[in-house]
């Protein structure tokens, strides 16, 4: 049997959840008996969680476990795909994002997303920040240079480009651009920000930066974020959710999560079993 | 060893670098074949003093050799030539370009090399190009001024009087269709205004009287302007020449008719470089005259350009929004997939066919309708409800709508999803997406739709014919009275001039060259259309190049 002993991000050690029942001013995100069918075929059961406000959250899991498909159900993503269907319900501030009367442009406003590959607009780095700004009509310059500032650095990326703010954002190396597309997203301040595997096409090094800067966003953000690298959940996240087969099989504090597994499969995956 | 060279593939390489060359060589010899028939027409040419005698009867021929052929002797015989004492079975035979039309039969003619006594290039042998019955080939005898003979170089102040003669003639010219083009147009305007109020019943004494003041004021403008204008023609009218042509017989040219005067035989490199320029400069820049056989073909450019935007700037927001909704919002079902099947077929339809549609639908129908609703006042003659560039623009924007359509949809389907899903996650709209988003970047793939359509659509004449080109289009479609732009106006098209040019003109040796240079012209604007479309294409895809991951 191969060992892996993960180091387990210890600094939240005492600040221990009750993840079963988190007040309502602690939770961020309730998924409550969530299915989800690609046509016939279902790709998500029974989803039950509560995510905690102000803190990473992580989901782990082999290839095609459905953390993504997860990931995509809290801002609906999933409407894109025609043959998607969901059931059940995800609360947002108590309110269920899947109902009718949801403006889904003002819950992805709300949520925001960064995607596996840097998705940069053909536009300058400026304008990429921000976009989502000018969607919602705001002309001020004042403003909108202010925004791009703290956005940028908020994503720990304005002292590398505060020279060349107008220059296309292709000029960029992936992991800038990754940090770019970050800063695109808090630039509209949203409540939670959903990562889909951040860092999967990025080298060592752009990874790590990226890593220290998740630890930062926590503070103002709820982030949810899914990795195929356990290291990586361990060193990000303080609590970790793991899916097998389109099931949430185990859900606790990161911690509590790579030690001490209650599951025999967690415990398979962690100590890489399968995967 | 046959085998051996079949299996290592060489034949294939043979096979597609042949085709490729065939291709390469058809292209460059087409363009090289027409650009030397057509641009070495304004060459001055030498002109040549002939002195016959044998199957004719004993003349001088003066003339530019346009062409040489042998011709087999048993026809010359059957044509009833006498060619007895001449040996060998082939004959040579020249076509000399006379001139001189209004004096000789024909301004062309076939002369046998064996009637042919002598043959010299004077030195003072002069060209009069001229606005009537082309050109004049002759000995300046004497020049007149103004009643008086010129005794003191004749020849070098007949060049500054021709130069005066033309300046004051364009003078006159820009007169006419100036200021007294602008009176006639608004002359007609304040009798469509009078004949409106009539329609409405609204035309009260008061009215009236302001009308009759205002072309009062028009008439008495347009007697100062005649009067300049008739002095202008006068003065342009005081000189004559007196020429010896071929027939050793002294003819009188006023001077307000020529042109231009050269003496090629005393011409030497640099004054014959400097000439064909002067001369392609008029060929690109002038009027047509004579029919078409001479002059210029500006307005057929001008015709051509404008008439091709036009259709760019109809047919670009069409197709980029008919592919918008073929490829974003329907429903990719079996009714989505024939339509875009259909569109695509329609790109196969005859253009001619389009042409009937054209003349049908805009023209009769709608242009019809604009008249009944718009123009009353101007009927019975017709505003819209006839040819014009507006509905050949229509016509051609519908023929090449598929090739825009195609591309634009290639486009899209190119641009990563990821890209959208960007935008989509930051609240954006499906709309606002595609807006700020998607057909930016989708850009160079509408461009070569444009670059397509445009290569279509410049080379197009049998639709046209139709809906709006004529051979001879009194004023162009952009001028400088209001509104400026006058979209219901005919045109004129380098496609349809050739056309017309060669096969419809009453001089068919004179229009030849004029056939070449107008097509060497058209394959130019067409490419220079091009050439633009694709700079443009070139400068969009370098700024969206990098997102190919």
């Amino acid at each position: 049997m191969i060992t892996v002993a993960p180091q387990v991000n210890n600094a939240d050690a005492n600040t221990k959840l009750d993840l079963a029942n988190l007040s309502p001013e602690q939770t961020a995100l309730e998924i409550k008996d969530l299915d989800l069918y690609y046509g016939d075929k279902q790709a998500l059961s029974k989803i039950n969680m509560l995510i905690p406000k102000g803190q990473v959250t992580a989901f782990i899991g082999p290839s095609g476990c459905g953390k993504s498909t997860l990931l995509r159900c809290i801002n609906r993503m999933n409407d894109l795909v025609d043959t998607c269907r969901i059931e059940g319900e995800i609360n947002l501030q108590g309110q269920n994002i899947y109902d009718k009367s949801v403006d889904v442009a003002a819950l992805r406003r709300n949520v925001g997303m960064v995607f596996q590959r840097p998705n940069p607009f053909p536009k300058s780095i400026y304008e990429n920040v921000v976009y989502g700004l000018r969607l919602q009509g705001i002309k001020d310059k004042r403003k909108l240079d202010e925004v791009v500032e703290r956005s940028l650095r908020g994503a720990a990326l304005w002292d590398e480009v505060k020279d060349r703010l107008h220059d296309s954002a292709f000029g960029l190396s992936g992991g800038q651009q990754q940090r770019l597309v970050i800063a695109r997203s808090i630039a509209i301040e949203p409540e939670v920000l959903l990562l889909d595997e951040p860092t999967s096409a990025l080298d060592p090094i752009s990874t790590l930066v990226i890593e220290e800067l998740i630890n930062d966003l926590k503070d103002k953000y709820t982030v949810v974020i899914v990795t195929h690298n356990m290291q990586q959940a361990a060193r990000v996240s303080d609590q970790t959710a793991f899916m097998y087969m389109g099931e949430l099989i185990e859900y606790s504090d990161t911690n509590t999560l790579f030690t001490t597994p209650t599951k025999k499969k967690t415990e398979d995956y962690i100590t890489g079993r399968y995967g | 060893m046959v085998r051996q060279w079949f299996k290592s593939g060489s034949p294939w390489i043979w096979m597609t670098g042949g085709a490729v060359s065939i291709s390469l060589i058809s292209v460059i010899g087409l363009l090289a074949m027409i650009a030397w028939k057509g641009l070495s027409f304004f060459w001055p040419t030498e002109v040549v003093q002939f002195e016959l005698e044998g199957s004719v009867a004993k003349q001088t021929v003066i003339g530019e050799i346009y062409d040489r052929e042998m011709v087999p002797k048993e026809r010359l015989v059957a044509a009833g030539y006498d060619l007895s004492d001449y040996q060998d079975e082939y004959v040579e035979r020249l076509l000399v370009k006379t001139g001189n039309r209004e004096f000789v039969e024909l301004d062309f003619r076939w002369i046998l090399t064996t009637d042919i006594q002598s043959q010299s290039a004077p030195e003072e042998m002069a060209v009069f190009e001229r606005s009537k019955n082309g050109n004049f080939y002759g000995y300046v005898v004497r020049v007149i001024e103004d009643g008086q003979v010129v005794s003191q170089n004749p020849v070098a102040r007949l060049e500054e009087l021709v130069e005066r003669a033309v300046d004051l003639n364009e003078e006159a010219l820009d007169l006419q269709n100036g200021d007294i083009g602008h009176i006639n147009y608004e002359l007609e305007r304040l009798r469509l205004k009078e004949r409106g109020y009539q329609l409405d019943n609204e035309l009260t004494a008061e009215i009236k009287a302001d009308l009759e003041a205002q072309r009062a004021q028009l008439r008495e403008d347009y007697k100062v302007f005649e009067k300049r204008l008739f002095e202008l023609r006068g003065d342009a009218k005081r000189d004559y020449v007196v020429v010896r042509d071929m027939r050793g017989e002294e003819v009188t040219l006023p001077l307000y008719q020529v042109l231009d005067v050269w003496f090629p035989n005393n011409m030497g490199f640099f004054a014959k470089v400097g000439h064909y320029f002067s001369q392609t400069g008029k060929f690109i820049s002038d009027d047509p005259r004579e029919a078409n056989t001479e002059g210029g073909v500006f307005p057929a450019i001008f015709g051509t350009v404008f008439m091709v935007m036009l259709m760019a700037v109809i047919v670009t927001p069409f197709g980029v929004i008919a592919a918008i909704y073929l490829h974003e919002y329907a429903a990719k079902n079996a009714v989505t997939k024939m339509i875009r099947i259909a569109v695509i077929n329609l790109a196969g339809v005859p253009s001619i066919v389009y042409g009937v549609f054209g003349l049908g639908f805009f023209v009769y129908m709608l242009g019809g309708s604009i008249d009944q609703l718009f123009y009353p006042e101007a009927a019975p003659s017709p505003v819209f409800g006839t040819p014009g560039v507006i509905w050949s623009a229509l016509t051609l924007a519908i023929l090449t709508l598929p090739v825009v359509i195609v591309s634009t949809e290639e486009g899209l389907s190119r641009i990563p999803s990821s890209v959208r899903h960007g935008s989509l996650a930051l609240g954006a709209t499906k709309a606002e997406t595609l807006w700020r988003i998607i057909v930016p970047m989708a850009s160079p793939a509408i461009m070569t739709g444009l670059i397509l359509a445009v290569a279509r659509a410049a080379g197009e004449v049998a639709p046209l014919m139709l809906v709006g080109v004529v051979k001879m289009a009194p004023t162009l479609p952009l001028d400088g009275n209001f509104p400026y732009i006058h979209l219901d106006r005919k045109f004129m098209h380098l496609g349809f001039h050739i056309y017309d040019v060669g096969f419809q003109s009453p001089n068919v040796e004179a229009a030849r060259p004029l056939v070449y240079a107008t097509a060497f012209l058209l394959v130019t604007v067409i490419i220079a259309l091009n050439i633009t479309a694709i700079g443009i294409r070139n400068h969009l895809r370098e700024k969206f190049r990098a997102l190919e991951h």
